[in-house]
């Protein structure tokens, strides 16, 4: 083992796995309670949907662009607007989830910082850059 | 051990019966005229943890079991299958990732940089998919599916492969590792080599994972098993916390309004409870005999793909 894991406060997990481990697990129930409330607050009717759901039938079977052109669905972030929805609403917990990973590696970067691993350091960041590419929808007109 | 062999019978028995005999029924058109809307989400629901239930002990993701039997036998367009498909992967992924990587059975050093390239090339998949005709998609994920079929059937995993010399990109970034066999009952130290080639793999399987929605556990863990010299159960661990670091096409079918809730959440809710379950069957039944009923469902639910794809059924 290198000196990277030797300061590790367990043996078969590195601090920065640990770290990362703590960090993820709050995340993942926070992320699955959110999930969980949201999609009751949709089923239950709380707030209304976008899609009403006697018309889910309708749309369900169509592709992603005529789904999107059919109920008005905004594409990109343009849903944030619309959590009032209950279907959109579920989109919070779901984009939560999806982002939980860059938190995690965020959290990592200071130990690798600190102990001049700029190589892990460098792949963690652009691990980062990549997902909040992704998240950006930047990509999307190409 | 009877109990246990008769539970796998049975779980096999319902698991084929549930396939093959709803296969008319979920002829979309005909059974959207008799299904209330909420019937969908339920039995999504009730498959899902079924899936669930033998993803675990089979040893694969549920994405792979989610995007073929999902998109075969429900009425929702593939778009949608494929971007429930990935996140279906991604919570159980990240629900098992912490505990993993506190044993010392996922590594980070490892996983990082196999990510990075996984979550880029993940992007290009998406798009790929999402513009592709369906029907180009669906005949493609049969061939692929049943090609997974033949690895399952045939791959040869080694428990702790011999790796005389760490290659010098690995020891560059301190990929190595140690951790606990309780079947040996000793500390098992490991390294890897071919790492620039894993890379090139893992680019591969991004792509095929970002187009599918499917994950990509089962190549994951034959790429760090075989090609890397991972021990195989760091190799599963590992492959878990991979899915769990790359949801860049997740991002890109939301973006493109490919996420639907009613069918995101009762598959993930259904899929995190039943593999709660399968943890614990996982004492009960033969590993072999579940590994059997998932090559069973894959070959089925491939087979119907792959005709789906091509007109010849539904």
């Amino acid at each position: 083992m290198n000196k990277a894991n030797v300061d590790a406060s367990n043996k078969y997990a590195s601090q920065e796995e640990l770290r990362y481990a703590k960090v993820l697990d709050i995340c993942v129930q926070a992320g699955l309670v959110l999930l969980i409330l949201s999609f009751v607050i949709y089923v239950s009717g709380i707030l209304p949907p976008l899609v009403p759901f006697e018309l889910l039938p309708t749309y369900w079977g169509l592709s992603a662009k005529e789904f999107v052109k059919a109920t008005h669905m905004p594409t990109g972030w343009g849903w944030v607007s619309l959590v009032g929805k209950g279907d959109i609403l579920n989109l919070v917990a779901i984009a939560f989830l999806a982002g939980v990973s860059a938190i995690c590696s965020f959290a990592v970067l200071p130990i690798f910082a600190r102990r001049g691993e700029m190589a892990q350091l460098f792949i963690a960041l652009l691990q980062i850059v990549v997902l909040v590419l992704a998240a950006s929808n930047i990509l999307a007109g190409w | 051990m009877s109990s246990g062999r008769n539970f796998g019978r049975a779980l096999i028995a319902i698991g084929l019966i549930a396939l093959c005999a709803d296969t008319p029924a979920f002829a979309a058109d005909a059974a959207a005229s008799v299904m209330p809307w909420w019937g969908w989400p339920l039995a999504l629901f009730v498959v899902c943890f079924f899936l669930g239930i033998v993803a675990v002990p089979a040893g694969v993701g549920g994405g792979v079991l989610f995007v073929p039997i999902v998109g075969g036998f429900f009425p929702f367009h593939l778009d949608f299958v494929r971007g429930g498909g990935l996140l279906v992967a991604l919570a159980s992924a990240l629900a098992a990732s912490p505990g993993l990587l506190r044993i010392g059975l996922a590594n980070l050093r490892l996983a990082l940089p196999l990510s990075l390239l996984v979550a880029a090339a993940q992007i290009a998949g998406a798009m790929i998919g999402l513009v592709l005709p369906s029907s180009i998609v669906q005949t493609t994920l049969g061939v692929l599916i049943l090609g997974i079929v033949v690895l399952m059937w045939a791959s040869d995993k080694s428990d702790v492969p011999d790796v005389p010399v760490a290659d010098a990109l690995s020891a560059a970034l301190g990929i190595h590792g140690i951790f606990h066999d309780t079947a040996r009952r000793s500390d098992i130290e490991w390294k890897v080599h071919r790492t620039p080639i894993g890379l090139a793999v893992f680019v591969l399987i991004g792509v095929l994972a970002g187009l599918f929605g499917l994950g990509a556990g089962w190549a994951n863990v034959p790429a760090l098993n075989l090609l890397m010299g991972v021990p195989l159960k760091v190799a599963a661990g590992s492959s878990s916390l991979v899915l769990s670091m790359t949801s860049s096409a997740a991002w890109v079918y939301l973006n493109q309004g490919a996420i639907l809730p009613i069918v995101v959440a009762p598959s993930v809710a259904g899929m995190m409870l039943g593999a709660r379950i399968g943890a614990r069957v996982l004492h009960v039944v033969r590993a072999s005999a579940i590994r059997r009923l998932v090559i069973a469902m894959l070959l089925i639910a491939g087979a119907r793909a792959l005709l789906k794809g091509l007109g010849i059924w539904g």
